[in-house]
């Protein structure tokens, strides 16, 4: 078995309207069950408390983001997902709740730049002016599922399936080209 | 266009970010009922012109089901809830009775 993981697009980049980077490897654990069970675990292994409803809360390295009322992402160096997730296997042993490593069914995309959310509006049915940094927002980038990260004022991180990275990137960077600009928000 | 709200993640997008699940509140109808009643659980569905339940799926968001009142002419939402509902709640007929005061309330379940 080889040792050597590579995400999905390896350094593609493309500059234009905005800048876009594949973030490279990624750890992704998605957590599934009653959030009142998963809290307890989650605290002692990351430190992170349950984020709100569609908001983020981060310490260091790791992000712990809210994707639906039983379902949290929690986002480590690649490194360590396989030791978090049978960490939190054992500490959840027992209840009703699943812990998956996911992080090689994803690809991640950083976005930034002041125009970042104008190059967004044109692929996802999201009024970007009500995404708060520390806000997550799940929808589609045109035919595609997307969750996409408000991490800083002109800063977001867009996740998709793996198999659609190629797909992902290029509708990002298309609609980035320079003088495409539609001039949505200030 | 219909926007719909997610009473799961309290998103508000419209109709492309969900997927449609037909009628809403049927009474299932399995092993043991008669076929009149098996045949309509399967195949008859409303089709009303105005007021109509529906199920519905937040399909590129949180992934929920959950119900919709709207009307099928003018796409107005009278409201969204809990999939996990047997019947319209008191305060969504009252939101339907106050834009649609002819509407009465169907008694659920019926073909
Ligand atoms: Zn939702």
């Amino acid at each position: 078995m080889s040792d050597t993981w590579a995400s999905a697009l390896p350094q593609a980049q493309f500059d234009g309207l905005i800048r876009i980077r594949e973030a490279g490897l990624c750890g992704m654990i998605t957590l599934r069950g009653d959030p009142a069970a998963l809290a307890g675990p989650l605290r002692a292994q990351t430190g992170l408390d349950m984020p709100a409803q569609r908001r983020i809360v981060s310490a260091g390295a790791l992000q712990l983001a809210w994707m639906s009322p039983d379902e949290l992402l929690l986002c480590l160096p690649h490194a360590e997902a396989p030791t978090m997730v049978a960490a939190l296997q054992t500490a959840l042993a027992g209840q009703f709740a699943t812990v998956a490593n996911v992080s090689d069914a994803r690809a991640v995309f950083d976005l930034s730049g002041p125009r970042v959310r104008d190059v967004l509006a044109k692929l996802c049915p999201v009024d970007f002016a009500t995404l708060q940094p520390g806000d997550i927002r799940r929808s589609r980038a045109a035919q595609v599922a997307a969750a996409i990260l408000s991490l800083e004022d002109d800063q977001f991180r867009i996740i998709c399936f793996r198999s659609v990275a190629g797909y992902m990137f290029d509708l990002l960077a298309g609609a980035a080209a320079p003088g495409s600009d539609p001039a949505l928000y200030p | 266009m219909l926007s719909l709200t997610c009473p799961c993640c309290g998103i508000t997008a419209e109709e492309t970010e969900f997927t449609p699940g037909g009628e809403a509140h049927l009474t299932r109808s399995g092993p043991g009922s008669s076929d009149s009643s098996y045949e309509a659980y399967m195949f008859q569905r409303k089709n009303p012109r105005g007021v109509h339940f529906e199920r519905w799926r937040h399909a590129y968001g949180c992934g929920k089901w959950f119900i919709a009142a709207r009307d099928t002419v003018t796409l107005e939402v009278f409201g969204t809830y809990p999939a996990q509902t047997t019947e319209p709640p008191a305060e969504i007929v009252t939101q339907i009775r106050a834009r649609r005061p002819d509407w009465t309330p169907e008694p659920q379940g019926a073909a």
